[in-house]
């Protein structure tokens, strides 16, 4: 069971791991594609030189899903990781479970590291967008992929999380120190008194998933939070509206990686087009083709208006109800995937299974929204509400491990 | 009788800004180079970039839809356009689709119908694409992307155009107004002005558009024209005589053979995909900043030319050569606000700086001297205290150093000194030593005088009153 791409066996003290989606000059990026096996950046992302300059050690690559858009890992290039029991495992959550790693750096754009930390019982934050440098990393979905960090506790989390927020030249995106700093854990923040469920969107999970929220509830409510539930049909459509985006942002981003300039070129080819074809052909994973071929038909001018300005008219929808939603409660609590473990077995009979779970994970991504997992569940909070999320956190260690 | 026709043209004119940096990254976005010596990961496309707008860019946008009589949209976004080819790198190009910087101009054009004005449909900034180099010999293509993200706008008219003489002084206009804005050094030949000609014909009077179709890529005036009337006339023959069924598409018109071909409908076709950018915010723009760019404004080359005619009283062919350049106008105006002599002013720029210029094989554009400076120096030598001679080599080393002229000449010993006790030795020792012209003079040779006065000029280092040094001269050998 290979958990690295890469992985340095010289780190030492406060070790971090990186999803291989966050590119290192000093060990190969291949973000689980063939396409680029063998990568090497010409430079880091900003936050492995946060990380670097804050005294922690890069522990190595973890292996990931091909461009991070599958469930949990499944689709890599170098091989899907399974336990025994034939449950899925994604690499950087195991790399942190196992000790090796004080906290895990990823990529989340289509959730994969939240889901991934609440089938693992641990701690992972999506911190607000703009908060955290994307410079660096592998884009998927310029407009709602966030770094995010995965740890065993709290602490860990909060600790690694005050290294890489802030203010970054050399990401347009990337918001002001002043912004930023709201979210570190000296700055001040309201502790939550009213929390609200999410029903549908809880009731479209397994039972097992359902018990955990429940079991969640009580202790929230043991700890003077009260929790209700609220109509969620709107949030609901987060779902499709962000696989339209995603997959447009996706098919976008990875027309670069064409076999002209670096990564894998095909020996099969006569004209410019071939080349093109066949290299993008033969390095491409069947889930990634698929998002690449749905985007591309969101964006042509046919379904344009249909389907991704549609889109674009649902985020904002959703970033409104939202609002209105924190005008009485302090977060959101609802499920981050729809069952306790995964099989090769399910993502063998759809194959297109992580485009469904969004259900969960998509309202905090098309929002740009702060989402913190924990006692495997997850919480959605107003734009720079991460203490208030982890200090929710904090009264659930122990439950979902 | 006859049908007469009426050509129908609308521009997509393209220009690359003059900015130092390109416009997503802080590479130098100069021409020329070594291939490849303008790079960095973002602008080849590397994984991991992120774009962060260079603010000159809109700055110059702004500046572009002003001169060019548009509104400017205070929200201006910019958006993706998806296409493979190996000179562009992330296979997308920026650019601006939903919310361009400037839109619904005018341009006035005069042509020997009298004055037209030209609608403009929007101004839209954008990155270029890089440039392929093909090695016939070794049947290899390389690619140089030094271009890959220079800032470009595009400057789309409505197809108000109907001849070759108006899209000339349309273009001319557009380079005259930009190159006075520092737009943009509009250099056809160096590929920083290209232009797309969209082409109709119809019966005249007719509101009917005929089918349209696009040379793309021109870039010499002359060709344009060569194009316009060789596809116009295409156009009719193809109604009248059916000679060929006219469809739109995209043309390719070679300058050399005097025609256009239609381009394999592969490289034209596909579908761009755009949508907004999410990598680049909207870029708003505050009163503050749009008072500003209205405010860095230049006034328009004619209202230039007027008033230096009328008010500072320069003659029309002088006005007219300085208002060529802004780089001419602004080290006039500099220079005559400091001497206050309008016409030595224009003089000594159209002559001597010229004449440098040309010696250094630069252009007007380039003229980059300290204005105040050259008005210092025509008043030193208005005032007698610097030779001519010596004033043309002051102005030399302003070419090459921001020097205060009056210490420059001090400290080089171009002072004119009227010390008639040291002239009068001078002319002592150069005659004395020259008696053969002496003799030359006095037997009638006029040349004789001019040797020995320069003889005694070179000796005194040309600081001395020409006047001066005549008068006692043809004293002491007379």
């Amino acid at each position: 069971m290979e958990l690295y791409i890469t992985k340095n066996e010289k780190a030492t003290g406060k070790i971090i791991a990186l999803d291989d989606m966050i590119l290192t000059k000093d060990y190969p990026t291949a973000a689980g594609s063939k396409m680029l096996d063998g990568y090497m950046s010409l430079f880091n992302a900003e936050v492995v030189d946060r990380l670097t300059n804050g005294g922690y050690s890069i522990g190595g690559k973890a292996k990931v899903g091909e461009l991070c858009i599958d469930l949990l890992g499944e689709t890599s290039y170098f091989g899907a990781i399974e336990r025994n029991d034939g449950t899925l495992i994604t690499a950087s959550s195991e790399i942190v479970k196992i000790g090796e790693a004080l906290a895990a750096i990823g990529l989340d754009a289509n959730g994969t590291s939240r889901r991934a930390a609440a089938l693992n019982g641990q701690i992972c934050v999506k911190p607000t967008y703009g908060t955290v440098s994307r410079f660096g990393t592998i884009s998927i979905a310029c407009s709602g992929e966030a770094v995010s960090v995965t740890a065993n506790t709290v602490d860990a989390v909060k600790e690694v999380l005050d290294v890489i927020v802030g203010h970054d030249d050399k990401d347009g995106t990337s918001l002001s120190e002043e912004k930023c700093a709201l979210l570190k854990s000296n700055a001040e923040f309201s502790p939550a008194k009213k929390i609200a469920i999410a029903k549908s969107i809880t009731d479209s999970a397994e039972d097992s998933v359902k018990s955990k929220i429940e079991e969640v509830k009580s202790v929230l409510e043991a700890n003077g939070i009260e929790v209700c539930e609220i109509d969620d049909s709107v949030l609901s459509v987060a779902k499709s509206a962000w696989n339209i985006l995603m997959s447009a942002e996706l098919c976008n981003n990875v027309s670069r990686y064409d076999g002209v300039k670096y990564g894998y070129r095909t020996p099969n080819y006569t004209t410019i087009d071939e080349l093109y074809t066949n290299s993008r052909t033969e390095a491409f994973g069947e889930l990634l083709k698929t998002a690449i071929l749905f985007g591309s038909e969101t964006l042509s001018t046919d379904n344009y208006m249909k389907m991704y300005d549609k889109g674009l008219r649902i985020r904002r929808i959703i970033v409104e109800k939202f609002a209105e939603i924190f005008e009485s409660f302090d977060a959101v609590l609802l499920p981050a995937s729809a069952k306790n473990a995964y099989t090769k077995a399910d993502t063998d009979a759809n194959k297109y299974i992580a485009y469904d779970e969004n259900l969960y994970t998509a309202p905090a991504s098309i929002t740009g929204l702060p989402a913190v997992v924990a006692g495997g569940v997850q919480f959605i909070g107003k734009a720079f509400s991460e203490n208030t999320l982890l200090d929710i956190a904090s009264k659930l260690e122990g439950v979902g491990k | 009788m006859a049908t007469k026709y009426e050509t129908v043209i609308g521009l997509e004119v393209h220009i690359e800004l003059a900015t130092e940096s390109k416009i997503f990254c802080s590479c130098s976005a100069k021409f020329g180079g070594e291939q490849n010596d303008h790079v960095c990961p973002a602008c080849c496309g590397m994984p991991g970039m992120l774009p962060v707008v260079n603010k000159h860019v809109v700055d110059l946008g702004m500046t572009a839809g002003m001169m060019l009589n548009c509104d400017i949209n205070r929200v201006t976004t910019f958006d993706k356009k998806s296409y493979y080819y190996p000179d562009l790198p992330g296979s997308y190009q920026t650019t601006q689709w939903f919310s361009p910087v400037a839109v619904n101009g005018t341009v006035r054009i005069n042509t020997s119908k009298g004055e037209k004005d030209i609608r403009i449909k929007q101004i839209h900034m954008e990155e270029d694409a890089g440039k392929l180099v093909h090695d016939d010999w070794t049947n290899t293509t390389f690619v140089d992307f030094n271009r890959t993200s220079v800032p470009l706008i595009e400057i789309v008219s409505q197809p108000d155009l109907s001849s070759a003489e108006e899209v000339v002084a349309y273009l001319e206009r557009l380079r005259s107004l930009l190159r006075f804005a520092k737009v943009s050094e509009c250099r056809m030949e160096q590929g920083s002005m290209r232009c797309d000609v969209n082409l109709s014909v119809r019966p005249e009077g007719s509101n009917v558009l005929g089918v349209r179709t696009e040379m793309k890529n021109m870039n010499s005036i002359s060709a344009i024209e060569r194009a316009i009337e060789y596809e116009t006339a295409r156009h009719i023959d193809a109604i009248e005589n059916g000679t060929e069924e006219l469809v739109q598409e995209t043309r390719r018109w070679d300058d050399i053979k005097g025609k256009s071909f239609a381009m394999r409908n592969k490289e034209t076709a596909g579908d761009y995909r755009y949508f907004p950018d999410p990598n680049v915010m909207p870029v708003c723009i505050d009163d503050e900043w749009f008072d500003g760019i209205k405010a860095s404004l230049p006034e328009f080359p004619e209202v230039k030319k007027d008033k230096y005619i009328t008010e500072l009283g320069l003659g029309e062919y002088d006005a007219d050569l300085l208002t060529e350049s802004r780089a001419l106008c602004d080290v006039f105006e500099e220079a005559y606000a400091e001497c206050g002599m309008a016409k030595e002013a224009a003089n000594w720029i159209i002559s001597n700086c010229m004449k440098v210029l040309n010696r250094k094989q630069l252009t007007a554009d380039m003229l980059d001297i300290n204005g105040k400076a050259l008005g210092q120096l025509i008043k030193l030598v208005a005032d007698g205290k610097v030779g001519n001679a010596n004033a043309r080599k002051i102005l030399d080393e302003m070419f090459e150093n921001d020097i205060e002229p009056e210490k420059y000449a001090e400290e080089n010993g171009f002072i004119v000194s009227n010390d008639t006790s040291k002239i009068q030795d001078v002319i002592n020792a150069v005659v004395a030593a020259d008696q053969k012209s002496v003799a030359d003079f006095k037997s009638g040779k006029e040349k004789a005088l001019m040797a020995l006065f320069g003889k005694c000029m070179k000796e005194l280092k040309g600081n001395c009153d020409p006047q001066i040094l005549r008068e006692m001269l043809l004293k002491t050998i007379q």
